[in-house]
């Protein structure tokens, strides 16, 4: 399979703590990956490896022929400029109007006649089904709108590769919704290639074409969603990750949960000891 | 014996840290200053960003600068005019406020104000495009957040720093005027008249000018960097916004005495 992105034995730590362990793996061309895993596994320092923001201490990370690690200012510069990317919270230009942070790279890379500019302006935010929030300031929008402004902010130069950081995080079931279904149809209709960082299972699982779990650096399980589902049998965290199960409820008892609600003064009477042995 | 001992180690180890922290933010500061520098001539591609700043910093600030500078030279009048008509010479007070502002007083308080006005709201404007991530965004654009945001308040900074330094001198030597001839009666044609002949255009103007860009200078890259090596977080900001207006002040303080000591030391 041609892959755009290929990270081979890549390392990188912050001080001495270890956020990425020897990972592989290759990202496929014009399709949708998912990179998932709990808070804190590295997930989001794999989308800054690929967008050279940092560099791996050891190891290779190729972006569509280009070593990051050895990258010039200019080349990073150039590979940039095909890469769009959905931030957490959007990181709209406060001090912008929604049009205007559309416009922003279009601006700063292009010299487009001003009508060219705001067509392309009026199509990208039509896309995003915005148009009519153009003037409105992001301290105006919705969060779920801010996402959607911000996505058509990093489709405005047309990229080939779309990273996504948490899309999913904090939105309602509406917005959510709206969200998957443009990630799916912007990438089949632009022939993108996506990456998708997320802890949201479900949501992840429902649009892409290829999966990696990360857990403490290392890359834990890999396929196609059905694939993921094949080794979930065969592997703990995996189970635990993709249904979701919390570390302590695993094995806790209603007796162990309401002595807990009691010690914390919820209101709840401890079950009596006697009781706790016959129903043991 | 052994507390006493394990104190001493708690205030070395305390001063170790601190010095390893000073040395490390004066080393980022360092490599900071010479990436923008490397940037300041590129800024003038975008002209307009640098004008945007300098309405930003400058403009917005006049208010502050113009009463200052009026209270300042009120005062100024005043005081001088009880202490020269002791001397019977309260025609030279035109001189002295005029001395005083252009020379210390104009350059130093506009750099210690435009340090409290705009050097904090630099710091905590760059500081917050760095906590939401819009620094970041930019970068992830091919946009360089040096070139883009930082590179334009900085020579915002440079241009409106002598601009409001002699607005303020000017507003203050109305000021002494109004107390001193309207009020207390001093001749006008004196007031002005030993101005016209006292003051020097190079040693008192010209130095008074190379005070303000100096003080703006270092303003705005103190300003500029604390902002980008802002911890992004809301303490972040604040302590970054606090650590400008403290560091801003007391470099205007030292460095004015070093430029004073050059240029009308004997």
């Amino acid at each position: 399979m041609d892959s755009y992105i290929q990270f081979e034995r890549v390392s990188f730590s912050h001080g001495r703590r270890v956020i990425l362990d020897q990972v592989d793996l290759a990202i496929p061309r014009g399709k949708i990956t998912a990179i998932m895993g709990p808070s804190g596994t590295g997930k989001t320092t794999l989308l800054r490896l690929i967008g050279g923001q940092i560099r791996a201490r050891s190891g290779r990370v190729m972006v569509n022929g280009l070593d990051m690690g050895r990258a010039s200012r200019s080349e990073l510069l150039a590979m940039r400029r095909r890469l769009g990317m959905l931030f957490q919270n959007g990181a709209l230009f406060t001090d912008l109007t929604a049009a205007e942070n559309v416009a922003f790279p279009l601006r700063e890379h292009s010299r487009l006649p001003e009508d060219i500019i705001q067509r392309i302006i009026a199509l990208k935010l039509q896309a995003v089904g915005l148009l009519s929030a153009a003037d409105q300031m992001p301290a105006a929008l919705s969060g779920g709108m801010s996402r959607r402004v911000a996505l058509a902010r990093a489709l405005a130069l047309d990229p080939e590769l779309m990273l996504y950081d948490e899309p999913f995080t904090g939105q309602d079931p509406i917005n959510l919704g709206v969200l998957l279904r443009l990630i799916a149809s912007l990438n089949k209709a632009l022939g993108l290639t996506s990456v998708l960082v997320s802890h949201d299972v479900a949501e992840a699982l429902s649009i892409a074409d290829q999966v990696f779990v990360i857990n403490e650096g290392r890359v834990v399980g890999s396929g196609s969603p059905e694939d993921l589902l094949v080794q979930k049998a065969e592997s703990p965290f995996l189970q635990q990750f993709l249904d979701g199960v919390p570390d302590a409820v695993t094995g806790q008892s209603e007796t162990e949960a309401r002595n807990l609600a009691a010690a914390l003064g919820l209101g709840v009477p401890a079950v009596p000891m006697a009781e706790q042995e016959s129903v043991q | 014996m052994s507390g006493w001992i394990s104190s001493l180690l708690a205030f070395l180890a305390l001063l170790g840290r601190w010095m390893l922290e000073s040395a490390q933010h004066t080393g980022r500061m360092i490599l900071f200053t010479g990436a923008v520098f490397l940037r300041l001539f590129p800024a003038w591609t975008r002209p307009r960003l640098i004008i945007q700043e300098v309405y930003a910093i400058g403009v917005l600030s006049l208010v502050i600068i113009v009463i200052s500078g009026g209270f300042v030279g009120l005062v100024l009048g005043l005081q001088g005019y009880n202490i020269l008509s002791k001397f019977n010479a309260t025609e030279s007070l035109g001189v002295m406020v005029s001395l005083s502002l252009v020379r210390e007083l104009g350059p130093v308080v506009t750099a210690l104000l435009f340090a409290g006005r705009a050097g904090s709201a630099m710091t905590a404007e760059i500081a917050l495009m760095k906590t939401t991530e819009q620094l970041s965004a930019m970068e992830m654009m091919a946009v360089d957040p040096l070139r883009r945001v930082v590179a334009p308040r900085f020579w915002g900074a440079l241009f409106a720093m002598p601009l409001l330094a002699a607005l303020f001198s000017l507003v203050g030597i109305l000021g002494g005027y109004l107390i001193g001839v309207v009020v207390l009666g001093v001749d006008p044609a004196s007031y002005w008249g030993q101005i016209q002949q006292q003051m020097s255009p190079v040693d008192d103007v010209l130095n008074g000018v190379i005070k303000s860009l100096a003080f703006g200078f270092v303003i705005g890259l103190i300003a500029v960097f604390e902002g980008y090596d802002a911890e992004p977080t809301s303490l972040g900001i604040s302590r970054a916004t606090t650590r400008t207006v403290v560091l801003s002040s007391l470099t205007v303080l030292g460095l004015d005495f070093i430029l004073t000591a050059w240029m009308f030391g004997t």
